[in-house]
């Protein structure tokens, strides 16, 4: 089936079959920080934005993204970079595998929630597992981050 | 892994149906869980682009179509204010906020799974499907339905009736995210209790139980909780299922009648 979307703001065109799921298609197109994890809809490690909500790529099939917007990594490579900055200055990133999820539900609840505090956070980015870190210094980085964005107004 | 030959974006439920009607077919929600499965099949019907993501509420019920995400029901302001923010408690342990943009509620409630917190909640209030060839019925009465590969018909929306009853929900799961080990809902309207409990493993039922005749309720909610069957797997035994749900149960009740819960 052909299908035509826009992938972090650029047209793309595709033939894909059927049961193709979005996780296979964008790495297809190159866009490899979308990673596959769990598979069973659990770990957050292929999160991408479609329409600017955080959804699993190995949970959408490819033909329903026609005529959508597709956003991944690649496509906020600033953003991400300004986040990775603190997640690294605490040690948040470690291994690094679960890290392109995890900074785009981070940036997606950025979006959506005004001045979350911890509870909220950690609600929200329940569904982005990580096997290194502990999730401690994660949330300091978020808090760090959110602090930043917010003056000295985060609450978490 | 799940298979599928042809996809068909249908232009409306006459095109979904017809489709569906043939063994090889079937309509797709959200795929969270079919992408697990072993299923080939020739057609998969798309329901998502005929309107039916939307929650619309009117003066006497809500509106829930059936491609209406999991999210959008955990932050529908007036499903939550009216039953007293049970959508948000029963949706946001499952998993994340990326699977539950995905998961739909017509797949969830259509599937009757025994794990889902959707069909405790919605059991427990004056809850009814809307099925394109079999028209309206209770969830109650839907739900006791075998789930059956024959079964062709389509889940085109969820309604639920504003009666006036206020409700309350609760779960216990033995890690964040995971499935839920029990799940209880309660709702009282007058001096009836409605009473779903949810993952005994099995799926949800509901029991209607007046107030008139018990002392307490420790002894209401002990009553409700021996009206269910309870199973054992490897979440929990069926005995310790039957004391939690005795406990949830009358901590809900006194939770909705603004008693201090008590612990134990």
């Amino acid at each position: 089936m052909n299908i035509q979307f826009r992938l972090n703001g650029k047209n793309v065109q595709a033939d894909v079959k059927p049961d193709v799921i979005l996780l296979d298609l964008v790495r297809e197109l190159g866009c490899y920080s979308v990673k596959r994890g769990c598979e069973t809809a659990n770990c957050g490690l292929c999160t991408v934005w479609l329409d600017g909500k955080p959804v699993l790529s190995c949970s959408t099939l490819a033909v329903r993204v026609d005529g959508r917007h597709v956003t991944t990594l690649e496509g906020l490579q600033k953003e991400a970079e300004e986040f990775g900055m603190f997640l690294a200055a605490e040690g948040g990133e470690q291994c690094g595998f679960c890290s392109p999820g995890f900074i785009m539900n981070v940036l997606a609840m950025e979006k959506e929630l005004d001045h979350p505090d911890e509870d909220e956070v950690r609600e929200y980015l329940s569904g982005n597992l990580c096997r290194c870190s502990g999730y401690m210094s994660q949330l300091r980085a978020v808090k760090q981050y959110l602090d930043r964005k917010n003056g000295v107004g985060g609450n978490v | 892994m799940f298979r599928a030959e042809d996809y068909v974006k249908v232009d409306s439920l006459a095109e979904a149906y017809e489709l569906c009607q043939k063994r090889s077919s079937l309509v797709v929600g959200g795929m969270v869980w079919l992408k697990m499965t072993n299923v080939t099949k020739r057609t998969i019907v798309d329901l998502s682009g005929l309107g039916l993501d939307q929650i619309e509420e009117t003066g006497e019920e809500f509106r829930i179509g059936c491609m209406s995400t999991l999210r959008q029901i955990e932050t529908h302001q007036g499903l939550n204010q009216y039953f007293g923010g049970i959508f948000r408690e029963c949706t946001r342990h499952i998993v994340g906020v990326q699977m539950r943009n995905c998961a739909t509620v017509g797949g969830s409630i259509y599937s009757r799974f025994g794990f889902s917190d959707i069909l405790t909640c919605m059991m427990a209030l004056d809850t009814y499907v809307e099925l394109y060839h079999g028209g309206i019925m209770p969830l109650s009465e839907f739900a006791k339905r075998p789930v059956r590969r024959d079964d062709k018909d389509i889940l085109v929306r969820v309604i639920i009736k504003k009666d006036g009853r206020k409700a309350a929900y609760t779960t216990q799961r033995n890690s964040s995210t995971d499935f839920p080990l029990l799940a209880c809902c309660v709702s009282r309207r007058g001096g009836n209790w409605y009473v779903a409990v949810g993952a005994r493993p099995s799926k949800a039922q509901v029991v209607t139980i007046t107030d008139d005749g018990y002392d307490s309720l420790a002894q209401l909610a002990r009553e409700a909780a021996d009206s269910f069957t309870y199973g054992t797997n490897t979440r929990g035994s069926s005995r310790y299922r039957r004391q939690l749900a005795s406990v949830y149960i009358r901590r809900l009740m006194e939770r909705l009648t603004g008693r201090s819960v008590t612990i134990g």
